[in-house]
């Protein structure tokens, strides 16, 4: 503090950091992004333990009738018409001595899903609880499996079924179990989940539970589509980059491990080669995947939206690929079986381990005070630079105190000068955020598209049209735009995005480090007098939008799909209608959060390339 | 009715003073007896009772029983020390499933629940209460000592004496439930201690706590109740009834064929009555005509819970019922494919909401009358860690808002005393009411947490009385056997009943410090406030000066020489 009280130690360190403000900047940032790739190399990492005592050893047995029953299974759904063949399933839940509810639900879609060939969704959930003997129905896992259209899935509702008539015969439960079929994947999930919890976030329409189990402590979510698979991929990633606990992932691949299942992260497996280069490639391309699968905020399973409700959940996807050896049911039956009287025998939720990390294999991982300190690096610039600004804008005032006369005080600019570009940039990104839902239906009318391509082309429109806003609207209130004007705008706008993006990496860091890689380079670096032309390509190519699509490229070159432009500019627009669509669906806040605030925050930067 | 009761007290004590001057024991009489009971779920009830009666009355003042027969002492000396005038205590390991399993004859809710009626003359009733719950804790080998004035509670309606008597003073009540409370093996042998025979003989020997705890429920409870010697009523008796109920699952144990037999379900066959006991039955539930083995020529009908049953009876103090195998295992196959009677009345309570900051309890209560409406009385209690906003309990029925007839609420209060919401609610005919109100979850101190913070916290049952209209009065297709003469007007004398419902406890997680982060809390905070507080103390506190610019060595080392010449200093 005798920084604060000694003025001239105090001009000295101010000194410093003005004169030698852009040499720490662009160390700060090259270190951010070293740090950050870093985290993939192995003697930097953690290896993976088990940090809860409950989830001891545990003996394992399981039958092998879950082949029977998808077929069986299958030929109902045949039935059905590819629906759910809901009557059979009660049946065959009740004649495994469940308790069996179904739930029905409907949603209407704010515009048609091409991904999904959807809009009126109408289905039906059917579920069984295992109530566990002498248990007063306070405490329940979950074991689900979508029954999706086509033969797809048929297979995890057969083990699910096999399962339950297992576990039925056991005697060892203290939580009572809920085996949940749903239809239509997530949405059915949701629907289960809010009526669960009594809860209705995103205006679906369903009839209400008939049968509870107390709190849900974990749930796991099947995904299998035939009959031998290869390997086991388990799938972390929830709503708005939420993970489960790191202590579910430390159980799968300790199961895996004990019964010799082949297990994979992002489809990825994982090799002991670290010291080699090509060892460290994978090691970073895995990490990178769930990077930016965290970042895009969707559920890339049923169990994302477990994690709303503090319910630890993963996705096991079973995966059937040209390789030799082969796992059939019975042992993925087993694995599950070991995994769920795991969480059977624990005391508390899971608490002991990591919420917040990245794996770069499922037996290592990187916790939040290392990867923390990539995001502080690039995001300190931000704040250098304000201080920066701060000190030139102090400067001046400072010399006029000292000054005889106080009429050559440069006045300051008013609060409207910077109150305008920040008020117009908010209301584009309001309008980003509202109109191609609304305006889906006048654009179908007068342009030959379909509603999704209207709502995806909108909102592009709009994008596109934020930038040739009048944006020196402070020429209009001062005439001419002052020196001192870009100057408070850009502190304040730099702040904003430190503010903005600091909240995002605390709850999404991998959103948060993106965003800031991208914006913090030309937000640093903006001011009026830089060559117009160039610097503006460089914004536009720099924007959230471009970052979207450059993501969508690095992915597909990740899973090793990769796309043409024409493929990936197609990828980028349903990129888009996905996010609108989850935000309305499943309440995902990436989009939101992109349109409302790093838009116009991006927006208030552009106005500063062109204030005169 | 205090003045009534002073009479009435003082004319028994005349009465039984006299009686027992001649110092002749009182007479004392134990019964025991099991009834069986398939369910439709498949699985199989069986509920014990064993029942102590003695025609005396230990809360006179000035008398001193000192001698006991079959009625337990233990329990007989904390009656008397404790002005005990009626006592209910259930432990319970499981939750009675009543849409599958239908009403238990005795419900009781999940973990331990205790209800204590004191003598009118107690004064310091809370003193009372907390010494009881210590001695009973001690001669159940129970957690009944965790009971406290933050979980005890006085009912003013819900909680009525069975017993003779008609104390209406709540004041004089005081009610607790341990949820979490896991009933064992050391809560078992307790139990049969208090039995006269013990497990030695009679239907105790049945009570095998390996066959008793393999179960999916299981429920035992001792009812300690003044009541009356005859039919005159003119003086008081004791009864003590210990009961036991326990639920079989025949899945996991029978690989799913419907048979049973008693050696199945507790390892152990009858072979004779406790020689105590002038009663020893055994009832064995054939209303859905399950094969029997021995067949049994007694039968017996009686009107249970609103629905009429049909029992074989087996008396044990006969030498027959025990044929020449001296050993009686009765064996029983049904098909169990009746409807059954669905209940009227069921109840069920989750937590709704998410976040750690605030939720929603909601209780539901279903009425399955087909035409008739019947008013409940709910009770909840709800510890004072989830603050109730009372002014947002809404009660509807058929989606429409349903105002109780009679609400009674005492707040909590942090730290001292449970909520306690009592409510009287008309139940319309076939619908559902839900009751609901909001709480906010609150903040403990971090030495106020369970050693496992993470697993929640529990919050007990909600209770649910009722009279409930009778099925029997509304089984108005006279399809049975009955004479005409009966069944004219169908309102008969068993038209009601009463039944409690309990729902099930919620488990709440409550916001939960990391504790592993105190060392860390204490390094940080000390860091702060030593450098962080000390120098804006420092800075706020300090006047500021604008100091000479010190002069450079050489010019001080010049000056300090000049000093010495008498020559005028440098600057």
């Amino acid at each position: 503090m005798g920084l604060l009280s000694d003025p001239s130690r105090r001009k000295v360190l101010t000194g410093l950091l003005t004169r030698l403000n852009t040499p720490i900047c662009i160390v700060c940032y090259l270190a951010g992004i070293v740090w950050f790739m870093g985290l993939a190399f192995e003697p930097f990492t953690l290896r993976t333990y088990m940090s809860e005592n409950a989830m001891g050893s545990t003996m394992v047995s399981s039958g092998e009738r879950a082949l029977s029953l998808a077929k069986e299974f299958d030929a109902h759904k045949r039935q059905a018409y590819d629906g759910m063949p809901v009557e059979w399933l009660v049946k065959a839940m009740q004649s495994r001595g469940l308790e069996v509810f179904t739930q029905s639900f409907s949603r209407k879609l704010p515009f048609p899903d091409e991904n999904k060939e959807r809009y009126m969704v109408r289905g039906t959930n059917v579920y069984g609880i295992l109530r566990a003997p002498r248990a007063p129905r306070t405490e329940a896992l979950v074991i689900s499996a979508p029954c999706s259209p086509g033969d797809s899935n048929n297979q995890a509702v057969g083990l699910l079924l096999a399962l339950a008539q297992y576990f039925r015969n056991q005697v060892y439960w203290a939580k009572d179990i809920i085996f949940l079929v749903n239809e239509h994947d997530l949405m059915g999930t949701q629907a289960w989940l809010e009526a669960y919890h009594h809860t209705n976030i995103t205006g679906m329409e369903y009839s209400p539970l008939q049968g509870r189990a107390g709190s849900i402590q974990a749930a796991l979510s099947l995904e299998l589509s035939s009959d031998v698979i290869t390997s086991l991929d388990l799938i972390l990633e929830g709503l708005n980059g939420q993970l489960p606990n790191l202590d579910l992932a430390n159980l799968f691949y300790a199961f895996c491990q004990k019964l010799g299942v082949l297990c994979t992260i992002q489809g990825k497996l994982q090799r002991n080669d670290w010291d080699t280069a090509e060892g460290y490639t994978h090691a970073a391309q895995t990490m990178m995947l769930m990077v930016l699968k965290q970042a895009c905020g969707r559920s890339w399973g049923d169990h994302g939206l477990f994690l709303r409700y503090h319910i630890e959940a993963a996705s096991v996807r079973g995966i059937n690929s040209f390789r030799h050896y082969k796992t059939d049911a019975a042992t993925i039956g087993r694995l599950l079986e070991g995994m769920v009287r795991k969480l059977n025998n624990l005391l508390e939720r899971l608490h002991q381990s990591y919420f917040f990390y990245l794996l770069p294999s499922l037996s290592r991982f990187v916790s939040i005070g290392c990867y923390m300190l990539a995001f502080g690096l690039l995001v300190v610039i931000l704040l250098l630079r304000a201080l920066d600004l701060w000190v030139h804008l102090g400067a001046p005032a400072l010399a006029a105190v000292e000054g005889v006369t106080e009429a050559q005080q440069p006045s300051g600019p008013g609060v409207l000068t910077v109150l305008t570009p920040v008020v117009i940039s908010h209301l584009t990104g309001v309008a980003l955020y509202l109109l191609p839902v609304h305006l889906q239906e006048m654009a179908v009318e007068h342009f030959p598209v379909s509603e999704t391509e209207a709502v995806v082309l909108t909102a592009v429109a709009i994008y596109t049209a934020g930038l040739a806003l009048p944006h020196n609207t402070q020429r209009l209130l001062s005439g001419e735009g002052t020196e001192q004007g870009w100057k408070v705008l850009k502190l304040t706008a730099l702040l904003y995005l430190a503010v903005l993006l600091g909240c995002t990496a605390l709850i999404n860091f991998s959103l948060g480090f993106i965003l800031a890689v991208t914006l913090v380079p030309i937000t640093a670096s903006m001011t009026p007098h830089m060559p117009k032309a160039l610097s503006a390509l460089v914004m536009v190519l720099l924007s959230p939008a471009f970052t979207v699509l450059y993501c969508v490229f690095i992915y597909q070159e990740l899973i090793e799909a990769p796309v043409s432009v024409s493929e990936g500019w197609m990828l980028f627009l349903s990129v888009i209608s996905q996010g609108i669509l989850d935000h309305a669906l499943y309440g995902s806040l990436v989009y939101p959060l992109l349109a409302l605030f790093i838009y116009p925050c991006w927006l208030m930067f552009w106005n500063i390339l062109f204030w005169s | 009715h205090t003045h009534l009761n002073y009479k009435l007290g003082l004319t028994l004590q005349n009465r039984t003073s006299e009686a027992l001057t001649p110092a002749a024991a009182a007479r004392d009489e134990f019964q025991e007896e099991l009834v069986i009971r398939p369910l439709h779920s498949g699985d199989i009830y069986a509920s014990f009772q064993f029942r102590t009666l003695w025609d005396t009355d230990f809360l006179q003042e000035g008398q001193k029983v000192s001698h006991y027969r079959l009625f337990p002492k233990s329990l007989g000396q904390v009656l008397s020390k404790f002005s005990v005038r009626e006592l209910h205590i259930s432990f319970t390991q499981g939750f009675w499933r009543t849409m599958q399993w239908g009403q238990p004859f005795i419900p009781s809710p999940p973990g331990a629940e205790l209800w204590v009626w004191f003598h009118d003359t107690v004064s310091d009733v809370d003193g009372n209460w907390k010494e009881l719950t210590n001695v009973l804790s001690g001669i159940f080998c129970a957690s009944l000592n965790f009971i406290d004035l933050t979980n005890t509670v006085q009912p003013s309606a819900s909680f009525k004496p069975l017993g003779l008597g008609n104390a209406t003073d709540h004041r004089f009540l005081r009610y607790a439930t341990l949820p979490r409370e896991i009933v064992c093996t050391e809560n078992l042998t307790p139990w049969k201690k208090l039995l006269p025979c013990g497990s030695k003989a009679g239907l105790a020997v049945l009570l095998k706590s390996e066959k008793l705890f393999h179960s999916s429920f299981h429920s035992q409870a001792v009812h300690i109740r003044p009541v009356c010697q005859d039919e005159q009523c003119t003086s008081k008796a004791w009864e003590l009834r210990q009961t036991l109920n326990v639920v079989f699952d025949l899945y996991t144990a029978g690989q799913g064929k419907k048979e049973w037999s008693l050696f199945k379900m507790f390892s152990r066959t009858l072979t004779e009555a406790c020689p105590l006991a002038t009663s020893s039955k055994v009832y064995v539930d054939i209303t859905d005509n399950p094969e029997l083995s021995p067949a049994t020529p007694l039968l017996s009908q009686a009107v249970v819970l609103g629905d009429r049953r049909t029992y074989s009876v087996f008396d044990l103090t006969r030498a027959e019922t025990f044929g020449q195998l001296r050993s009686l295992n009765l064996l029983l196959r049904w098909k169990g494919d009746g409807e059954m009677l669905r209940p009227l009345l069921h109840a069920e309570r989750y937590v709704a909401g998410f976040g750690l900051q605030t939720g929603e309890i909601h209780t539901v209560i279903y009425n399955n009358h087909p035409y008739r409406a019947f008013p409940v009385l709910l009770m909840d209690s709800v510890p004072w860690y989830l603050q109730l906003y009372i002014h947002t309990l809404t009660v509807t029925s058929k989606s429409r808002d349903n105002k109780p007839s009679y609400i009674h609420y005492q707040p909590a209060k942090d730290r001292h005393r449970p909520h306690l919401l009592e409510m009287l609610i008309q139940l319309p005919p076939h619908s559902m009411t839900e009751v609901t109100v909001q709480f906010e979850r609150a903040l403990l101190k971090w030495t106020e947490y369970t050693p496992d913070p993470n697993h929640g916290f529990y919050v007990g049952s909600s209770v649910v009385s009722a009279l409930v209209p009778s099925m029997v009065a509304m089984n108005t297709n006279f399809t049975q056997d009955q004479p005409l003469f009966s069944s004219f007007v169908p309102v008969k004398e068993e038209s009601s009943y009463f039944v409690r419902v309990y729902t099930e406890p919620l488990l709440v997680n409550l916001p939960t410090p990391d504790f592993s982060m105190p060392y860390n809390v204490i390094c940080l905070t000390c860091t702060v406030v030593a450098v962080g507080y000390g120098s804006f103390y420092n800075l706020l506190t300090r006047t500021f000066q604008v100091d000479e610019p010190s002069l450079p060595l050489a010019k001080r080392l010049a000056n300090l020489i000049r000093r010495i010449r008498g020559v005028p200093l440098l600057t």
